[in-house]
């Protein structure tokens, strides 16, 4: 019970609030280093929306500039609090799986118990039953990675930002917890704001797919994702999709 | 077991160096003599072990309390780290038989500066590597903290902390092994008991089985003060990475 509501009073202080993300005409430069130039981006509520981009775009900027890290230069950015995936799982070793997972209600204020009995129910359904005081070290890659998600959609905050989640993982677990993702997002859904340089994981995953140019990064594109759920690597739609975004990206499909 | 067999091969050598009339056994007794005068004088030697290892241990406590808080305020505030790291580097350079004087003139003879003495030589080691720990936290964790609003106060206990306490142990276990030296130096700027004393003493008068036999339980004392930094470490950090390989 405790759990519950503590779980509740974490988002019930954030409901009020539209989970809507704005970005308008945002640069934002590091030193000499443009990093992204005159981005525009809308994420509605409940939308799960996927930036695709070269490495170095400035893909990971953009997820700084909404979790409120750091400020833009230019533009402004609107957006309720945030809880941040970052790229590789930032989990600490130090701490079991359960309290990874539950760190950002103790970092709210909650006793471990409260954090320990809010993340505890995840992990018959997150494949991660009997693990749940297993240190980090004995995780494999997709399991951590179950962990770290955990860890964002407990911090109980209206917009999730998942910073190439799956770009440490093998091929195959890939495939799975993209699976994965999708389904959790049907169950839990949340505004989503997707990072990634798979185009194929954007569009089996998002609503919308936004491609990025190389270093400054500008909006090239937004591609409408009209598939049905779930979705599939395999799934002509989504093979179709894939390839025009590969050809607006200068990618030959 | 290594390390016993080279030991035992060293003992032998010495032991037929010193039967074979190589060296005068008043400047290198033979390894028999000082273990006879580790039985004979078992009593005196006892109560001087327990001096020492009293001074050691409490100059360690000194030495962490003082390390962790210079540690955490250096890394807390730039201004801190300014004033602070010259003089906690410059610390290092004085030498304890100047210290020796003033101190004794302020704290008696008693055990006070032994300890005093000992957390001077201690904290530096322990300073050096929390402060180091607590900088060299994964940005990503850092950033990911941050992400959750956590607070300077938070940051220090669920990140940092944890995070240093690896490095932090590295210097506990340096800081163990010079405590004893400390103790040492402590004790031959003015005392009437401890390992120290009877090396000081022992020396003038020739006595060098009984030299010996104070320098091994020195030795002793600082490989078990090691171990049991080696050994806490292991049970209080089983995640970490090993940085001791074994142990003793």
């Amino acid at each position: 019970m405790t759990a519950d509501s503590a779980v509740a009073a974490q988002s019930s202080s954030v409901a009020p609030v539209p989970a809507e993300v704005t970005l308008t005409g945002v640069s934002k430069a590091f030193g000499p280093v443009e990093a992204l130039r005159g981005v525009s981006l809308r994420v509605r509520q409940g939308e799960t929306v996927a930036v695709v981009g070269p490495s170095g775009c400035g893909k990971s900027t953009l997820l700084e500039l909404v979790c409120g890290l750091s400020p833009p230069d230019a533009g402004t950015v609107a957006a309720p609090p945030a809880a941040l995936m970052p790229q590789r799982d930032a989990l600490l070793p130090w701490l079991s799986a359960v309290d990874n997972g539950g760190l950002a209600l103790r970092v709210a204020g909650h006793s471990r118990a409260q954090a320990r009995a809010a993340a505890r129910p995840y992990f018959a359904p997150f494949g991660l039953a009997g693990f749940e005081d297993a240190r980090p070290a004995a995780l494999s890659g997709g399991m951590r990675q179950r962990v770290a998600f955990l860890r964002t959609l407990l911090a109980g905050r209206p917009v999730l930002c998942l910073d190439e989640p799956f770009g440490a993982l093998d091929a195959l677990t890939r495939v799975q917890l993209q699976r994965w993702l999708g389904d959790a997002l049907e169950h839990e859904p949340r505004t989503t704001l997707l990072v990634t340089h798979d185009v194929e994981e954007a569009v089996v995953l998002a609503d919308r797919v936004v491609l990025l140019s190389m270093r400054p990064g500008r909006v090239l594109a937004e591609l409408e994702v009209d598939l049905p759920r779930p979705r599939h690597r395999a799934d002509p739609g989504v093979g179709e999709l894939t390839g025009r975004a590969l050809q607006v990206l200068g990618v030959d499909a | 077991m290594p390390a016993v067999a080279l030991v035992l091969v060293l003992l032998g050598a010495w032991e037929a160096v010193v039967r074979a009339g190589w060296v005068d056994p008043l400047i290198l007794p033979a390894p028999t003599s000082v273990a006879r005068a580790l039985v004979d004088d078992s009593g005196a030697l006892g109560h001087d072990l327990w001096t020492t290892g009293v001074e050691a241990v409490l100059g360690l406590v000194a030495a962490v309390l003082l390390g962790v808080l210079i540690a955490v305020a250096m890394h807390a505030s730039r201004g801190a780290r300014r004033t602070l790291h010259p003089l906690v580097v410059g610390s290092q350079a004085l030498p304890v038989v100047v210290l020796a004087a003033p101190l004794i003139l302020l704290l008696g003879f008693g055990l006070a500066p032994k300890v005093a003495i000992v957390a001077l030589v201690c904290f530096f080691p322990v300073t050096v590597n929390l402060y180091d720990g607590l900088r060299a936290v994964d940005p990503e964790q850092r950033q990911l903290l941050r992400s959750m609003d956590a607070s300077a106060w938070q940051r220090l206990r669920l990140l940092e902390a944890p995070a240093a306490l690896p490095q932090a142990f590295t210097g506990l276990r340096v800081a163990a092994a010079v405590s004893v030296i400390g103790a040492v130096f402590a004790e031959w700027s003015g005392s009437e008991r401890g390992l120290g004393h009877v090396v000081l003493i022992s020396l003038g008068q020739l006595e060098s089985a009984r030299t010996f036999a104070a320098t091994v339980l020195l030795f002793a004392l600082a490989v078990a003060l090691y171990g049991l930094f080696a050994v806490a470490e292991r049970r209080l950090l089983p995640w970490a990475p090993r940085t001791d390989p074994g142990g003793p």
